[in-house]
């Protein structure tokens, strides 16, 4: 295969459209009908649990980081306080934007704004972008959020785990969004008639951020910038772990999620502060399910998925070597067996789709 | 032309509920909302031409089961984002137990 092209203005976007690979119908597990709906049932009750427990959390932790200002002793509450601020607001954002963790819109839509600012997204374009994931998830050239492009870029990868790339991405982003609205290629997904929401929202945020540079020079100190904005650095490196996870060293160009996206046993600390989408394969198949109910659509769908990796480490451990490989031939990919419950994949399909021969898809 | 057609018996909806009814190589949902009532919508989602039956009704809203937008199935108005188009709606009216839908 040539190189990839990922600009959503591309050759390579442009060809997914031409063959059907953008916009497919997707492999679903069979589910009845009666166990998915109840599966998808909403109930504000576990995530006003767990948005409690987030932000008193938080206040405590930031409150002990600076009452401890200055010394050694409050290195654990800022580390604690980074990982809510700058990890937790990844996956709060995300559940809140499919609007599937509360059942009351207001309370989703409260907490979405609240994650989008903390994890330095423009909340109205990044709801159109992640939109497009979900309906061409890792389709080259039309997926806006692919997190490992090949060949890998070790340097960013690694830069990311302390929010680098994307800080350094955010604010002129910000700056121009505040200024002119949505760059040319965010208005390939946002629709025209929200433009004018992506330029007041950095308006918005770029004040907030002003504010708080003022106040850091005003008291000669960098505390405030420790409460907000710096967080997303020194506490991004738990996102970065978890996602880097959800589709890495996996197929591109398919319309199976069972090849593309991975599923990944985890503790229940790092399951809190991603909310459940270590079950992501489930998360990728149906995404009407609620964070709270993916365990239980795990139990009912897993016949039919590749085995999940039974901890983070194990999962890093399959996902690095592949992505080195990645860096001389860029397309490698990992492909996981399946239990001999399930369904085979269906990659005649998507193969047909990109005019590519059989065997053209080297995989392990 | 308009005609009625027979799309379900009632009672092959649940309650709060919606199937999918296809016609004269169009396709339909139809619905049974919590009152009791019936309603007909177009059956593809008007943000990427998804399926409706598939998704999610609550209350008088159904929920796409792609991206999460969600209509108000009674009168197509679309709700929430993704969706910016209203949903096509139709006439309904029930007979000796059965549901019909006015096509065009
Ligand atoms: S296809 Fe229905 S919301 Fe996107």
């Amino acid at each position: 295969m040539a190189k990839r092209d990922y600009s959503l203005l591309g050759s390579d976007g442009a060809r997914a459209v031409e063959t059907g690979l953008a916009a497919a119908e997707w492999y679903h597990t069979d589910v009845p009908r009666k166990v998915m709906k109840e599966l998808m049932q909403r109930s504000d009750q576990p995530a006003i649990r767990d948005t409690i427990i987030l932000y008193g959390c938080m206040i405590a932790f930031a409150a002990g980081g600076i009452a401890l200002w200055g010394s050694w002793w409050c290195v654990p509450f800022w580390a604690a306080y980074g990982v809510l601020y700058g990890s937790a607001s990844d996956s709060r954002w995300h559940e809140c934007g499919h609007g599937t963790a509360f059942k009351t819109p207001w309370m989703n839509n409260a907490v979405y704004e609240i994650a989008s600012f903390m994890i330095m997204r423009n909340s109205a374009t990044w709801r159109w972008s992640h939109a497009r994931h979900h309906t061409d998830t890792y389709i080259v050239g039309r997926d806006p959020e692919i997190a490992i492009m090949r060949p890998p870029a070790f340097v960013k990868l690694i830069g990311a785990f302390f929010g680098i790339p994307d800080v350094i991405a955010f604010f002129p982003r910000m700056i121009q969004n505040a200024l002119s609205g949505p760059t040319a290629e965010e208005r390939t997904f946002v629709p025209q008639s929200e433009w004018a929401k992506v330029q007041r929202v950095a308006i918005l945020y770029t004040a907030i951020y002003a504010a708080t540079l003022a106040t850091a020079v005003w008291m000669g100190s960098i505390l405030p910038l420790m409460v907000i904005g710096l967080p997303r650095m020194y506490g991004a490196w738990h996102h970065i772990m978890t996602g880097l996870l959800q589709h890495g060293g996996l197929a591109d160009n398919v319309i199976d999620h069972r090849l593309n996206s991975r599923t990944v046993y985890m503790n229940p600390i790092s399951r809190f502060i991603y909310w459940n989408m270590n079950y992501h394969v489930e998360h990728h198949m149906f995404p009407m399910v609620p964070y709270h109910a993916l365990p239980r659509l795990h139990e009912t769908i897993k016949h039919d998925l590749p085995a999940p990796n039974r901890s983070i480490a194990e999962a890093f451990a399959e996902m690095w070597p592949a992505l080195r490989r990645q860096l001389a031939y860029e397309d490698y990919f990992l492909r996981r067996d399946l239990p001999p419950t399930a369904k085979p994949y269906r990659e005649d399909f998507h193969r047909a789709a990109l005019g590519d021969l059989p065997d053209a898809l080297p995989a392990e | 032309m308009p005609q009625w057609i027979r799309a379900c018996a009632t009672d092959d909806i649940d309650e709060e509920d919606l199937i999918r009814f296809d016609h004269a190589g169009a396709t339909y949902a139809i619905y049974h909302s919590p009152e009791g009532d019936f309603f007909a919508t177009a059956g593809l989602c008007t943000h990427e031409n998804v399926h409706l039956c598939d998704g999610l009704v609550m209350g008088h809203l159904i929920e796409c089961p792609k991206h999460n937008g969600q209509f108000d199935y009674r009168t197509g108005e679309a709700r929430r984002t993704p969706v910016c188009v209203n949903l096509r709606t139709f006439p309904v009216k029930v007979e000796g137990g059965d549901v019909y839908i006015e096509v065009p």
